[in-house]
């Protein structure tokens, strides 16, 4: 049944409507598969019992004459959603041993529209990571190896769990979120699509958060299609978050026309990066052919602060952090590690959960907004941040849409940069941006390095015009017809 | 009156500043769908907001928002319509978010006044510097274990109006007066029971002293005090221990310090003695609070008649003297018993009488107005009875004594005990006759001038018809009879 | 700005996160390279530029005043590492 976890979601679905497949085949395929790759570490839980049971209630309805768009479709669930009476740690020993009494808002909207869970995946401590060595359950190995390399790969981080499920034909697609890149880079990494909406249209309700103004959850899936279709059935209105838009739900998949003629593109010369390699410029060129010769028109564009946006990144993210995982204490759930007194219970506890970069990010966090620095750090990179909103808002003035690299370079062995934070916060130079301006922004596989590594494309787009990003995603995936895949060096016999 | 404080070196003046902690009425919490009723069972009023679970996001009450515009503009205050929330950082048990939801730079309504009356019957202005919305902690108990505090996180989330009183207090007298205000301005206005008993009014108290016309002295700052008289001890402690330090030559310590209820001292707070730095943020989980000027006008049409304006009513429109009236608008309950019994009768006649005898049936029985065993409608009556001249206003003294043991109404009870007075002239004047005949040196005494013989005559006869006799018709008849 | 042991003490303390005396200093050598990098920032002039606190134009939204939540007390305590009687249980707290 190997080929069954070839299929996208798109085809499974109309397979699934001409009752030539079930749900339960499906899932049985990618249970069987998510099994056989345990070495991968993809997942934090693997759920078969619920998926099938869940796989049988969906044939079930759709015997019953009702399907929703994803209709019996098996999906891997990043461990930072919150899932009803199951595991949830976001991959951080803090939370040892919770079950949230309550599902996220998205995980919810994806069982309403008749998906099934196979499992959680992996995934960087809190998000915090591009290369997800920083989880509590060990690292991820990205499908992907050089060629002729036999050295594992990171998968990109913080979804890196995701991704490779998705790259690894464990899981049809993935819930993922980005706070920085969290869902780009990775998906760059490993082959796959993988989007962000715009800030505000996924609730975050249920989400363990990282950081509060940035993160967002969004889809990482095999094509573009399936993209559109995950995000349609993740996004919408949730009253319980205050900072979810109210605004309509297009059809994104409708946006799959493939015609761009005379859609303006804007390629910004800032992220031309000195020493970044020759392949990742190449790619680029590259992808701007393609959508000239799609009909659209390339204009060459600035965005001045584009330098400032990783600095200003790393005092927000860690200052909203410092607080958000304030409340991981050992008194109402998770780990507590015993102390003489209070104090000292908060801080063994707080010691011995956190992980080594997870300190990092609240001591940097705490430190920009004590008495004193507040003004120097939070609100200087506060306005750094709405300098960089303004590029954006001043370049849609003239373009629909911005075209750049996703990451600067391909998948990197484990350790390369682990001992250097800047080194390492450096691979989401050009993700960082659209969260910080609250933007969509969508990766999409173009090529291969040298080494035979997945390289991907990125695509911006003005807030909730997430249509026009999917268009031309669409477009660039056809015309550099990626079709690669890694071999299953993984697969234990069964 | 002077508030200088004489110590061995001078005098000294006290500096209060107040921050009171008023919890909004409503029916769920500032940011959970949670209830917030008094004395459930512990942890049965939490959502998961209000317990810190991981993704959980505040929203906010609509209602606390009204409340809060409402509070200002009974503070005379000046309302924000463009406020931000912010997260004041720090651990503590009964915190579960470890950051408390609050508004520091841009709060929701700025500067006020607030008129207080002294008791030497002046009064002064204390300006109020900001209203704040904040979220309230959950509670430590101490005492169920010997080596556990147990928490529970009933309150967590309640929503707290914060109230910061100008450092223009300086006094435990004028702090008194001054939380009086608030509390009834608040209960006025219908957005804060006041309940210091249950938590639902407390105060940090800001006290500092310096010599006249300095600067402001080093503060200290004593916190959570949850009743006038505990804050007053407080303020008298504190002003005697800073004195001391001072006239020692020793130097006072910014801190937070702990009220001990047993003790009436302070003493400084075990957690919180290091400096605290709350690293204060706008909350990225919410936006900027924003409302019209349409939506405060509406609220200010909806405001009751406050106790300032009031207290100038029942002065002028209803002649009440300045004490009687302060009094009687003091609290809401009272004023508006006050204004059920005078409705249709004599306004002072009225007054007197709540304030005067109803008041102190009360006290003895510690009972508050709201609890009266009387109702308005029942004083209405007692009073109507003496107007009529059923009873005389002694009789009636008597039997409000009894309406206040036994609930029943007036007429009733003089039915009952036939204490209808006598005004049935020859009744009356069949007994003058008796005395005036069984006493002919007193007639003699009062036709050779001595007027105040006459006063014995009413008492002879009040005894002899157990006070029914109305006492207007006897003086007129042994004015006429004793006339030589 | 760089910044020493007794800053990264001062600071560890404020997030309540133990910290051996031993990783004081390679903890502040490594928060001091972070926080000059960060410095880059200064090279903006933004004087006239108001900060940015959320990406979003909107307004907040208030939700009405009614009872939708508690009553569940097994649910709010069931992660608990300690507790008992409903209560979570935290050691003894003087205050
Ligand atoms: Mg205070
Ligand atoms: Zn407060």
């Amino acid at each position: 049944m190997s080929q069954l976890t070839n299929l996208t979601i798109s085809q499974a679905r109309d397979l699934l409507a001409k009752g030539e497949l079930s749900s339960r085949q499906l899932t049985e395929s990618h249970v069987e598969a998510m099994a056989q790759a345990t070495q991968l570490n993809a997942f934090v839980s693997q759920l078969p019992d619920v998926a099938l049971e869940m796989a049988e209630a969906s044939d079930s309805r759709r015997a019953g004459g009702s399907a929703g768009p994803l209709e019996g479709i098996p999906l891997a669930i990043k461990d930072l959603f919150c899932t009803k009476g199951t595991l949830t740690m976001a991959g951080s020993h803090i939370l040892d041993g919770f079950k949230p009494p309550y599902e996220s808002t998205v995980s919810d909207n994806l069982w309403q529209a008749g998906a099934v869970m196979l499992g959680k995946t992996n995934m960087d401590e809190f998000a915090m990571g591009s290369s997800n060595e920083t989880s509590y359950f060990g690292p991820v190995q990205n499908p992907w190896r050089g060629r002729g390399d036999n050295r594992a790969l990171v998968p990109g981080g913080s979804s890196g769990g995701s991704a490779a499920a998705v790259a690894g034909r464990f899981a049809m697609a993935a819930t993922a979120t980005d706070t920085g890149g969290s869902i780009r880079q990775p998906a760059a990494f490993t082959g796959t699509v993988g989007s962000k909406p715009t800030y505000g249209r996924c609730s975050r309700w249920g989400v363990v958060a990282f950081a509060s103004s940035l993160d967002q959850a969004g889809p990482i899936t095999r094509d573009v299609r399936d993209n559109a279709i995950m995000l349609g059935a993740m996004a919408g209105y949730d009253p319980k978050d205050s900072t979810s838009a109210n605004v309509p739900l297009p059809d994104f998949e409708a946006a799959l026309t493939g015609d761009i003629r005379g859609l303006k593109i804007g390629v910004p010369k800032e992220y031309v990066l000195d020493g970044m390699p020759g392949e990742i410029e190449t790619l680029w060129q590259q992808g701007i052919g393609w959508l000239r010769q799609a009909g659209a028109e390339i204009i060459d564009i600035s965005l001045p602060h584009t330098k400032y946006a990783l600095p200003a990144y790393y005092i927000v993210a860690p200052a909203e952090a410092s607080s958000n995982l304030a409340r991981y204490d050992g008194v109402r759930f998770g780990l507590r590690v015993p102390g003489g007194d209070l104090r000292e219970m908060y801080e063994n506890t707080r010691a011995t959960g956190f992980g080594a970069e997870v300190r990092r990010r609240v001591l940097i966090g705490t430190y920009v907004l004590s008495a004193g620095y507040y003004d120097a750090y939070y609100l200087k990179a506060q306005k750094i941040r709405r300098l960089i909103a303004r590029d954006f808002t001043e370049a849609y003035e003239t373009v629909d849409a911005i075209l750049t690299p996703s990451a600067p370079s391909a998948a990197f062995p484990f350790g390369d940069k682990a001992d250097d934070p800047i080194a390492m916060y450096l691979n989401d130079i050009f993700t960082v941006p659209a969260n910080l301006a609250g933007l969509p922004g969508i990766s999409v596989p173009a090529g291969l390095s040298a080494e035979g590594l997945p390289l991907g494309l990125q695509i911006l787009a003005p807030a909730f015009d997430e249509e026009t990003m999917f268009r031309v995603a669409g477009v660039v995936e056809q015309a550099a017809n990626f079709t690669a895949q890694p071999e299953q060096w993984w697969k234990v016999p069964a | 009156m002077s508030n200088l404080v004489e110590g061995a070196t001078g005098p000294w003046e006290v500096v209060v500043g107040l921050e009171i902690h008023a919890q909004v009425t409503a029916q769920s919490k500032l940011f959970s769908g949670a209830a917030t009723e008094f004395g459930a069972e512990p942890n049965s009023q939490v959502s998961l907001v209000d317990a810190g679970m991981p993704g959980m996001l505040p929203v906010i009450n609509e209602r606390a928002v009204e409340q809060a515009v409402r509070s200002g503009l009974g503070l005379n205050a000046k309302i924000n319509t463009y406020s931000v929330f912010d997260r004041k950082n720090y651990f503590y048990a009964d915190l579960p978010q470890g950051y408390q939801i609050s508004q520091y730079l841009q709060p929701i309504v700025g500067e006020g006044i607030v008129s207080v009356d002294l008791e030497d019957g002046g009064s002064t202005d204390i300006g109020i510097e900001r209203l704040h919305l904040e979220q309230d902690a959950g509670k430590l108990i101490h005492d169920q274990h010997p080596r556990k505090s147990h928490v529970d996180l009933n309150r967590s989330g309640l929503a707290l109006m914060e109230i910061v009183s100008k450092p223009d207090i300086r006094s435990a007298a004028e702090a008194g007066a001054y939380v009086r205000k608030v509390r009834a301005i608040l209960r006025y206005l219908g957005t804060c029971d006041g309940n210091m008993e249950q938590g639902s009014m407390r105060a940090d108290v800001n006290v500092s002293v310096r010599r006249p016309g300095e600067d402001l002295g080093t503060r200290a700052e004593v916190k959570n005090v949850n009743s006038i008289r505990f804050m007053q001890q407080a303020i008298h402690f504190e002003t005697t221990r800073q004195i001391d330090i001072l006239e020692a030559g020793g130097s006072i310590v910014q801190e937070t310090r702990k009220f001990d209820a047993q003790t009436g001292t302070t003493r400084p707070m075990r957690d919180k003695e290091e400096a605290n730095d709350y690293r204060y943020f706008p909350d990225p989980d919410l936006l900027p609070l924003e409302f019209s000027d349409d939506f405060v006008e509406k609220i200010r049409l909806t405001l009751p008649e406050l106790p300032d304006a009031k207290k100038r009513r029942y002065m002028d429109d209803l002649g009440l003297s300045d004490h009687d009236a302060a009094v009687l608008v003091s609290d809401r309950d009272i004023a508006l018993f006050y204004e059920a019994v005078a409705d249709g009768r004599d306004a002072k006649i009225a007054a007197n009488w709540v304030q005067g005898e109803l008041f102190a049936q009360l006290a003895r029985a510690e009972r508050e107005v709201a609890d009266s065993p009387i109702t308005a409608a029942q004083l209405g009556g007692l009073i109507d009875l003496i107007g009529d001249n059923t009873i005389s206003g002694k009789i009636a003294k008597d039997v409000l004594e009894i309406m206040f043991e036994t609930g029943r109404d007036a007429a009733v009870i003089v039915a009952d005990k036939g204490l209808k007075q006598v005004t049935d002239t020859g009744a009356i004047e069949a007994e003058v006759d008796t005395v005036i005949a069984a006493n002919p040196d007193k007639v003699a005494e009062f036709q050779g001038g001595k007027d105040k013989i006459l006063g014995w005559f009413v008492g002879q006869i009040m005894q002899a018809t157990k006070g029914k006799a109305n006492p207007q018709l006897v003086n007129q008849l042994l004015r006429d009879k004793l006339k030589p | 700005m760089s910044v020493d042991k007794a800053t990264v003490a001062r600071i560890a303390h404020l997030a309540r996160i133990g910290v051996r005396d031993e990783e004081l200093e390679p903890l502040a050598a490594e928060l001091s390279g972070i926080l000059q990098w960060i410095e880059q920032l200064n090279e903006v002039d933004t004087a006239e530029v108001p900060p940015m606190a959320s990406v979003h134009d909107q307004v907040l939204r208030w939700r009405g005043d009614i009872i939708t939540d508690g009553g569940k007390q097994d649910e709010i305590t069931a992660n608990a590492p300690d507790g008992e009687n409903g209560f979570f249980a935290v050691p003894k707290v003087i205050e």
